[in-house]
């Protein structure tokens, strides 16, 4: 076993930059996923022979509703006290790549081809690419075309089919051959993130801390281009306290602090010994004095057992960077420049930071994801973090059972955690949460209540002794017999 | 007839909702009283536990309320009811209770809002009820806003502070109220205001949470055990009832007697535990209520609760007839869709098999074969356990015996039914726990075999992930042809090759079938034409012989060839085996290690054949039938590759053993010599660190970074020695073929059999605990060398120096426990995830929907396209439809 574990240490190095590279291509799935989904929800709308059903309305109104939110949360955050003032606006969103004409002749004419039909956008782009390297393939577009849209019908998802259970054994079933162990170098060698069954059980716990967050900061023009500007930056993200740049030292005799801050440090780190005096005069019953090269704590009314509060107070106390942020490495990496990862997480603050990049900066705090950015990208994120946590073990499960408990855990517009405080609780069925967990104050809560369960879901239907409203048990057949000829 | 028997009644909706006492009162069969079961004479006292008018428990006894028995008419039993003394706190609905009293006035009754405050509340619960939210958070607001007013806005009186003193006793203002005064005050809260406490007025009744009746179940619910010496045994909710009962008898005496104030309050108290522990034994803050033995009684929530709880092992899952387990052990000459059933258990289940004009003569005969079984019974030939008859509307079920079997065969009529033995090419459900997914339980046609085991062929192992050491699974058998057809349709083997999760095939090749396909078609191996016929001879193969070489006058016939007899003629192939050595330049048609796998027109041109070309995961030519010529040509496929690798590996031989590891005493000394130097530099590097000369990794302690540089060091060696001994093992040796072909190991494990074990780590980490200072008594304290801390220099096969030794141990020990920690973990993440996921389903429209109609998606995986027909993940395989067309071009 351990062997094994060794060997994989030194598999995972050479992984290492693999993964580094995977996540950018990741990235631009996440986003065509995106696009597709967009597409995805119009074309019930246009299809006419589709009927949108009262509830579907009602989750349409919802799904707007919450992008009118996410709309005006958005000027909400920049009221926000701002870490580092921009100087210059926030950078617009980068606009997508103009597609070449030549792509966008053979788009337009797959489209007419199309004539309404449904193909998956994902395939269409591959579709394009792909003839348009080659010449006489145009000719053939036609069936190309049609033969996609023959495999594309071919594979579809049966109706009734079960998608849920087969998800969920999906992701379950190969969590017993994950690995334990909880550390592991994900990204960066020298930050540790949890890894394995554990991430992974983190991930569907939707846990409003992980165990181990981390942040993958990606600046903006020229700020990755210059180590300069990379480290300013990071000088303002990572957190530095007081007894770190100085020494401190307590005078118990006149009962005073003398604070001597390391010049070489505050160079370093851009602070200047005035910035460190306003920080310390804001603490409560104290009066500080800034000389060239110290500061004299007094306090207001004197005593032994304050100044030690005081001196610990002073020890703890932070001059410069973002709450949570605790270590900070800034690598070059090829054809990107230079990146900040993080040990420790704020997506909040960080992105308010002049330079980073807003739209490439990830964090594994999924429920920060969710607060700053909405419950689409939280979405994705659970995706993406499950998705790595999954193949990082050399596990191979499609996207589509990972998009499922995605949304599952976050249909309603909250991030909920799958089990007994969240999917689970809030079923429909009295039985089937009385049979999960927590048995007796579920039934009494329904008695209460006075609850009704329709018997709609598979635990209940089990329990009462009848067919699963799912599969080939959510076919009826009733026939008419005709009367017997005799 | 068939008309009302082919109706049967579902069950629509189950509605929950609090007893009244009134209602307790109606569906009671009796009072009870008497706080005894049984008098001297073993007759149940009237008006006592036991009273036949609860029902019966014992065959043959009348209930004396519906007058049915137990068995065949079905008595379910009935209710009796205890009229308490003085009324008592229900513990469950503690919570609730205490909610009623603050939400509300104690004067009137009325919740402590004010008109405008109350509508507001009305109308926010209406629009949660509306959208099918969880309203808790609401509740949860209106009783905090009643908790903060001081006087009641309707009559002013003024608001006391309520506590809940757990388990069961509520305070105001710090004075206790007594059930009763609490009973008073719930009475007064008005029908309109109870949405606002989260009680259904339909349903529930606030005061009705105070018990003043208690319902006694029925005796079919805690049947009393007559033990073997003739003593009856009470079931423990009746030993809890009997407390009840005593204990309400005396209250009540003493109470009417007019005893002391204290006496009856004590009493009452004690009426109040005996009741709570009725309910649920486990109650925080109370001592459990114990048996005579000590052990404590499993009342109302412990049969409700948990695992082997009524929820969990008896409604959600249900034992089965039909159904047999035993060993199992491997058969490669069954087809993968086939199971081996031992004749003992073949003659045991029984499949109903309805009498008809079409059939009654066959199925006299098979009545008959009952008498020939004793005649030889090593020949199996089914016959038929039972037969059922109606007559009059009463059925009959009789067992078919020697004697009777003629009897009975000519009295068969039509309609009829029989229970037939089992007979090759019936369906059944095999199944290996734990059933992790759906792949776990499979339909697999019968085959009756001799000797006592179930056996399968051994490409089925990965989806029950089985193996043959010890392992038992069960079998199912199906009673119905609904189920038969539904089985057949979706869960035979064959369906089942593709998995749900990735899209790719999880049956395919393993083990020996790898390495016999390797053997016969590495480079360009020729097969004299006996040995070439009889690989041959196991496939049923109908079509053009493979080509006859001649050589020295005599027959041969090459090993691609052979192989080539089993892909379908339109296939065609290019990939890179397994056995690729991923060259810098790669001369991919002309690959001097037979790596790259060319397939024209179903002849294998070039390349050997291993795990790349027929492994589950990973198999090309597999995956590529499957998709192109269906489930059923890749169910033969898998077949014949499996027996034709079986047959050639028997034919040329094929052995390992410890000399495979053998390596030159010159690679020896070299791998030696590299971890001489490993040792050395690990020495400077420690030398390094202790004169403070190491310079540390960014964001890294100087530990930390001494730690990291040894475990490369340590790390690098080992892959060092592995090389070098890779270097001495070639493809001839079987080890080798195993490990490179991917049928079995790797080459890992064999450097580390023949080169060097490796770093031993625990938690990551190399080995620090053990004594102060120093992991083991052999070494000096403080010593940060590579020998020190757990790195083992030799291999398995010169074997470990005991401290060696003891580092592995330590490394093989963190594996068990990890796995141990692993299945529970995951087991229980599994089973929330199922249970979040269960009901969700994609619907006719192609929306994804949880049972109550919500969406959850617009369409399912943003394609719609079913994960286990994609190829490889993506909805339309654009490359392959490109190929094609390029071809025909």
């Amino acid at each position: 076993m351990a062997k094994k574990q060794t060997k994989k240490q030194v598999k995972n190095k050479t992984k290492i930059k693999k993964i580094i590279l995977k996540d950018t291509t990741a990235k631009k799935t996440v986003k065509k996923e995106k696009k597709t989904k967009k597409q995805t929800k119009i074309s019930p709308k246009k299809s006419p022979q589709k009927k949108t059903s009262p509830k579907e309305k009602i989750e349409k109104i919802r799904k707007k509703k919450k992008a009118e939110v996410k709309t005006t949360k958005k000027p909400k955050q920049k009221e926000k006290k701002l870490v580092v003032k921009r100087e210059t606006p926030p950078p617009k969103h980068p606009k997508p790549i103009e597609e070449s004409p030549e792509h966008k002749k053979i788009r337009s004419e797959i489209n007419k081809i199309l004539d309404g039909r449904f193909l998956p956008l994902a395939i269409l782009d591959d579709i394009i690419s792909k003839v348009s390297e080659e010449q006489k393939l145009q000719s053939k577009l036609k069936v190309i075309i049609s033969k996609s849209l023959a495999e594309y019908d071919k594979n579809a998802v049966d109706p009734s089919e079960a998608c849920g259970i087969v998800g969920a054994q999906s992701i379950g079933e190969p969590g017993t051959q994950m690995t334990m162990r909880t550390f592991h170098y994900a990204g960066v060698a020298e930050i540790n993130v949890t890894l394995g069954l554990p991430r992974l059980i983190e991930i569907v716990d939707a846990r409003s801390i992980p165990s181990t967050p981390m942040m993958n900061i990606y600046l903006r023009d020229e700020f990755r281009l210059n180590s300069d500007l990379a480290k300013e930056v990071a000088n303002q993200i990572e957190i530095t306290r007081l007894n770190s740049i100085a020494d401190i030292e307590t005078d118990l005799t006149n009962l005073v602090i003398y604070v001597k801050p390391n010049m070489k440090t505050l160079k370093n780190k851009n602070i200047s010994i005035k910035e460190v005096g306003e920080i310390i005069k804001k603490i409560r019953g104290i009066d500080a004095k800034i000389d060239k090269d110290s500061i004299k704590i007094s306090l207001d009314d004197p005593s032994y057992k304050k100044l030690l509060d005081v001196n610990e107070t002073l020890k703890d106390l932070k001059v410069k960077g973002i709450d949570g942020i605790k270590r900070i490495i800034i690598r070059n990496e090829p054809k990107e420049g230079y990146v900040i990862y993080s040990e420790g997480s704020n997506l909040e603050k960080v992105l308010q930071v002049e330079g980073v990049d807003p739209y490439r900066t990830t964090t594994n705090d999924i429920q920060a994801v969710g607060r700053t950015l909405g419950i689409e990208a939280a979405r994705n994120m659970i995706i993406q973090e499950a998705h790595n946590t999954l193949s990082e073990q050399g596990l191979n499960v499609d996207l589509r059972h990972i998009m499922l408990v995605s949304d599952v855990m976050t249909a309603d517009g909250t991030i909920r955690a799958i089990g007994r405080h969240g999917v689970s609780k809030e079923k429909e069925s009295v039985l089937s949460r009385a049979a999960f967990e927590i048995t007796v104050s579920h039934l009494l809560q329904a008695a209460r209540r006075g609850e009704t369960d329709k018997l709609g879901g598979v635990a209940e239907n089990i329990i009462v002794g009848q067919p699963v409203n799912l599969g080939t048990g959510a076919v009826e057949l009733v026939m008419k017999r005709s009367k017997k000829k005799e | 007839m068939e008309r009302s028997k082919s109706i049967t009644k579902k069950i629509g909706a189950i509605s929950f909702s609090l007893l009244s006492p009134n209602e307790i009162r109606k569906m009671s069969a009796t009072k009870v009283i008497t706080a005894d079961t049984y008098d001297d004479d073993g007759f149940p006292i009237a008006m006592g536990l036991m009273d036949p008018r609860l029902g019966v428990v014992e065959p043959g006894l009348r209930c004396k309320t519906c007058g049915l028995r137990v068995g065949k008419d079905k008595c379910p039993g009935h209710f009796g009811h205890i009229d308490l003394a003085m009324p008592v706190i229900h513990v469950g609905l503690v919570k609730s209770i205490r909610d009623c009293l603050r939400g509300t006035c104690r004067g009137c009754g009325k919740i402590l809002h004010t008109e405008k405050q109350r509508e507001e509340h009305m109308l926010e619960l209406k629009k949660y009820k509306g959208e099918g939210r969880d309203p808790t958070f609401v509740l949860k607001q209106i009783i905090k806003e009643s908790v903060k007013s001081e006087k009641c806005p309707y009559c002013s009186r003024e608001v006391g502070k309520i506590e809940l003193d757990k388990p069961t006793s509520i305070r105001e203002n710090g004075k206790k109220l007594t059930p009763s005064e609490v009973r008073e005050w719930l009475e007064k809260i008005p029908d309109e205001d109870l949405p606002l406490l989260d009680i259904d007025v339909k349903s529930a009744r606030p005061e009705w949470m105070i018990l003043t009746v208690l319902p006694v179940p029925p005796v079919t619910v805690r049947p009393s055990v007559t033990l073997e010496s003739g003593e009856r045994s009470e079931d423990d909710l009746t030993h809890k009832l009997v407390d009840v009962i005593r204990i309400n008898q005396r209250l009540q005496e003493n109470r009417d007697a007019g005893a002391p104030q204290l006496i009856v309050e004590d009493l009452w108290e004690l009426l109040q535990y005996h009741i709570t522990t009725y309910l649920d034994n486990q109650t925080s803050g109370i001592p459990p209520a114990r048996h005579r033995s000590g052990r404590p009684l499993k009342t109302l929530a412990q049969r409700l609760k948990g695992k082997e709880g009524r929820f969990r092992s008896n409604l959600s899952g249900k034992r089965v007839n039909f159904s047999a387990r035993t060993v199992i052990s491997p058969d490669p000459n069954l087809s993968i869709n086939e199971i081996g059933v031992p004749i003992q258990i073949a003659r045991e289940l029984t499949i109903p098999i309805k009498v008809t004009t079409h059939n009654i003569e066959w199925c006299k005969n098979l009545i008959r074969q009952k008498i020939k079984i004793s005649e030889n019974p090593e020949q199996y030939n089914p016959g038929v356990n039972y037969v059922i008859r109606e007559t009059e509307g009463m059925k009959q079920r009789i067992k078919i015996t020697e004697k009777n079997a003629e009897d009975v065969a000519e009295k068969l009529e039509i309609g009829g039914v029989i229970e037939r033995q089992l007979m090759n090419g019936d369906l059944s459900l095999f199944n290996r726990q734990p059933s992790l997914h759906r792949m776990s339980m499979m339909a697999h046609r019968v085959k009756v075999v001799p000797n006592k085991t179930f056996r399968f062929n051994l490409s089925v192992c990965p989806p029950y992930n089985a193996d043959f050491d010890g392992d038992e699974m069960n079998l199912h058998l199906l009673q119905g042809e609904e189920a038969q057809a539904e089985a057949e349709i979706l869960m035979k083997v064959q369906e089942n090759i593709l998995s749900p999760r990735f899209g790719g095939a999880i049956i395919g090749g393993i083990h020996d079938h790898i390495s016999g396909c390797f053997l016969l078609t590495h480079q360009n191996k020729k097969i004299p034409y006996d040995d070439a016929s009889h690989i041959l001879s196991a496939i049923k193969y109908e079509g053009k012989k493979p080509n006859i070489i001649e050589e020295n006058g005599k027959k041969y016939m090459s090993g691609k060839d052979i192989f080539s007899t089993l892909l379908p003629d339109d296939l065609n192939l290019e990939y890179r085996a397994k056995t690729c050595l991923n060259c810098e330049v790669c001369t991919a048609p002309k690959c001097p290690n037979d790596a790259y796998v060319i397939i024209k027109n179903g002849m294998l041109k070039q390349g050997t054949i291993d795990e790349h070309s027929i492994g589950a995961f990973k198999g090309k030519i597999l995956d590529r039938i499957i998709r192109d010529h269906g489930m059923n040509s890749g169910r033969e496929f898998i077949d014949n590759v499996t027996r034709m690798g079986i047959n050639s590996i028997t034919i040329f031989g094929f052995t390992t053993s410890i000399d495979d590891e053998d390596i030159p005493e010159e690679a020896k000394r070299q791998i030696q010599e590299g971890l001489e130097k490993a040792m050395n530099k690990i020495r400077s590097l420690v030398k390094a660190y202790e004169n403070n000369e190491l310079e540390s990794l960014p964001g890294r302690s100087l530990e930390e970074t001494l730690e990291m540089e040894i475990m490369r060091v340590t790390g690098r060696a080992r892959d060092m020695a592995g090389e070098i001994a890779g270097k001495h093992l070639g493809l001839n040796n079987s080890a080798v073929i195993m490990a490179k072909s991917g049928a079995r190991g790797s080459m890992l494990n064999l450097s580390q059999m023949s080169g060097c074990v490796g770093q031993q780590a625990v938690r990551g980490e190399r080995i620090h605990r053990g004594y102060q200072y120093r992991t083991l008594p052999h070494f000096k304290k403080g010593d940060l060398g590579a020998r020190a801390k757990g790195f083992v220099a030799s291999c398995y096969k010169t074997g470990l120096n005991p401290t060696e030794y003891f580092f592995h141990s330590m490394g093989g020990r963190e594996g068990l426990v990890d796995t141990a920690v692993r299945t529970s973990r995951s087991g229980y993440m599994q089973r929330r995830l199922i249970n979040a996921l269960e009901d969700v389903k994609v619907e006719n429209d192609k929306t994804v929907r949880h049972s109550g109609g919500q969406i959850i998606q617009f369409i399912y995986g943003e394609d719609g396209i079913d994960p286990a027909r994609s190829s490889g993940g993506n909805a339309v395989d654009v490359d392959r439809i490109i190929t094609d067309i390029k071809e025909e071009m």
